[in-house]
């Protein structure tokens, strides 16, 4: 039996027992959906809409009908692509990391936060796929043998290694995610006094796998969990770097930068807590989790956001003394630029939402608010968007020869796809939380007595 | 003399577990213990043997690292190489930097996804399997030992009851 502190305040509040945990989960799955539910969903999937039409709008055209030009090649499409792979790393820091740390904070979120990875990643990979302009051509980034005279993929180039981290992270973590799901479906399957429909049901026995919670199948279990743990800690460090020297490892001034890795990999961190504070702060009510998912979650998360939002800020504020120091006056010009050229907007909003708003959070009273948490991580959401649209457009817009030098706007089909996927992020979280148990119950109930506020009370 | 299979249901985790070593030390052999929940230490109570998972998920990285290796030494080497960027293309170790990112994915890749594999076959976990366990309390919050008895079970019995059973069972097989 594990043992901890008292003082520690409880992570399940309310007198929970075990039944009791099985049947909070298992309510949003049996349950019929509110009106909160039906109007969000609505308005995702009407996005999501939107977002197909305008993709089979540019597959049709081509990419012409977006906002880009022979100096800024590359905006919206991969600013996007690394704010939602930024998004996913939160969900891996989550299972994987904190459980390697033994955090037992995680319990409660984590199938969230790994479903949000899963989602934000599916969202990732829609950019580069889109922009390569003939999707259906997509296997071409595959060491396949072939018939173009033996043409293969350049193992050399950044943007191949992302086709392998890329896809490694999305399947692993697929994986992780369904290995802690088996149990949890066992549990919907074995619910004797279920609403469920028997069709239901019988998705959920072929889900389950035949789980049946054998004492050696609970050791394999642990055992698997803390070696993917393991593979996917290097995993999800390895993939944002990889996405970083996609601009590290060129000779544009403002990307061209060592710190780019440790840097991305950071920011990532703390978008994806953004984004998992956003949705968590949503779904525990609309869902009624109250209970699991309480001001401690939110506050140990917030404390991540102030630790990870400092250490950006000092990246950017790094980045512009090396820019200094080095001497080379391209790169002071190209950051002199970002700060204060016409894309001064950017810049600011970047820093007032990354670096300066995060630090309200060394206060109690924000850090342990859900209304004040809610609105800074939609501020953390948009400063993080807007540090990839300033690192991709500043940079590009001010060519090598001034003749080139131009500006960058979206079409109404850049942002329509945007929007669209964002759409299609909500749409697929909106349907997890009614179909899948959102919270790792099997894992949940190992913390209850240590955790639960009726066990810290007896104490 | 026929076999009996009784089934004693615990409610509480600490209970069973001192049940089972209770058990244990009478000499009476336990077949299965089926939980809601992984339980800190029933395995070694139970004597099952250490899993080798993490073996294998070894095993299986040398695998890919490996293979990823071959792959890129056939494609980049062997088949077609190419000056790209100044990079040299004509012996492996001198352009294995550029390669690091691929070798280690491959590593992680072939890792994670193979063990996982192996672990859903060595527990018969398949789509669509039926399941296993004797009572569906026992993904809820109900924990089932299962005990196999040749002969008379009545003294089983009464170490299950004086253990904090809740519930016994019996069973003709």
């Amino acid at each position: 039996m594990q043992k901890e502190a008292e003082i520690r305040d409880p992570l399940i509040l309310g007198n929970k027992t075990y039944h009791d945990i099985t049947v909070d989960v298992a309510r949003p799955v049996e349950g019929k959906a509110n009106k909160y539910w039906w109007i969000l969903f609505s308005l995702s999937l009407l996005l999501f809409i939107w977002g197909v039409l305008c993709i089979a709008y540019t597959i049709g055209t081509g990419i012409g009908a977006w906002g880009l030009n022979k100096t800024v090649n590359w905006a919206w499409d991969i600013t996007n692509f690394v704010w939602w792979i930024g998004i996913g790393h939160a969900g891996t820091l989550i299972s994987a990391v904190l459980l390697l740390f033994r955090q037992k904070w995680r319990m409660a979120i984590n199938r969230s936060a790994e479903a949000m990875t899963i989602f934000g990643v599916v969202q990732a990979g829609l950019f580069p796929l889109i922009h390569m302009g003939r999707p259906w051509l997509a296997y071409w980034v595959l060491p396949i043998p072939n018939q173009f005279g033996s043409l293969w993929v350049n193992f050399n180039s950044p943007l191949l290694w992302d086709v392998f981290a890329i896809s490694t992270y999305l399947s692993v973590s697929v994986v992780f995610w369904y290995i802690g799901l088996i149990p949890d479906f066992a549990m919907l399957r074995d619910r004797m006094s279920s609403t469920l429909s028997p069709m239901k049901k019988k998705l959920y026995a072929f889900l389950a796998f035949g789980w049946s919670g054998r004492a050696k199948h609970w050791q394999r279990f642990e055992e698997v969990s803390l070696v993917l743990a393991g593979l996917a800690t290097p995993l999800v460090f390895s993939v944002h770097s990889i996405v970083s020297m996609d601009f590290a490892t060129s000779v544009i001034p403002g990307w061209h930068t060592t710190i780019f890795p440790p840097y991305f990999v950071l920011g990532a961190l703390f978008s994806g807590f953004a984004m998992v504070e956003t949705l968590l702060i949503i779904m525990r009510k609309v869902v009624s989790l109250e209970a699991y998912i309480t001001i401690k979650h939110v506050e140990y998360m917030n404390v991540i956001i102030l630790l990870t939002g400092s250490l950006v800020g000092t990246a950017y504020i790094t980045e512009l003394f090396m820019a200094w120091y080095s001497g080379v006056e391209f790169e002071q010009y190209a950051f002199l630029n970002r700060a204060t050229g016409p894309y001064w907007w950017a810049y600011a909003i970047m820093m007032t939402c990354n670096v300066l708003t995060p630090q309200l959070y060394w206060f109690r009273s924000i850090r342990t608010s859900f209304v004040a948490t809610f609105i800074l991580s939609i501020f953390v959401n948009i400063g993080m968007w807007f540090e990839r649209f300033v690192i991709i457009v500043t940079s590009l817009h001010r060519d090598f020869l001034p003749t080139s030098w131009t500006m960058f706007s979206p079409t109404f089909i850049d942002i329509g796809i945007y929007l669209g996927t964002i759409g299609f992020f909500f749409t697929l979280f909106l349907m997890y939380a009614r179909t899948f148990p959102v919270i790792a119950q099997a894992e949940l109930k190992t913390i209850l007595k240590s955790s639960g506020s009726e066990f810290k009370n007896k104490k | 003399m026929s076999t009996k299979t009784l089934h004693g249901i615990f409610d509480d985790e600490e209970i069973l577990l001192s049940s089972v070593k209770e058990i244990r030390a009478n000499k009476i052999e336990i077949k299965e213990v089926y939980s809601p929940f992984p339980i800190h230490g029933l395995d070694k109570a139970l004597g099952i043997k250490e899993t080798r998972m993490a073996i294998t998920a070894f095993i299986y990285g040398c695998v890919g690292l490996s293979l990823g290796a071959l792959m890129i030494y056939n494609i980049m080497i062997i088949d077609w190489p190419q000056n790209i960027g100044g990079k040299p293309n004509f012996t492996f170790y001198h352009n294995l930097p550029a390669f690091v990112p691929v070798l280690f994915e491959c590593t992680v890749m072939f890792a994670a996804h193979l063990m996982s594999i192996t672990y859903l076959i060595r527990c018969g976990l398949f789509p669509g399997s039926s399941e296993k366990n004797p009572d569906p309390r026992t993904t809820d919050d109900k924990f089932l030992m299962e005990i196999e008895v040749d002969g008379d079970i009545s003294k089983v019995k009464e170490i299950l009851a004086k253990t904090g059973a809740l519930e016994i069972n019996e069973k003709d097989d």
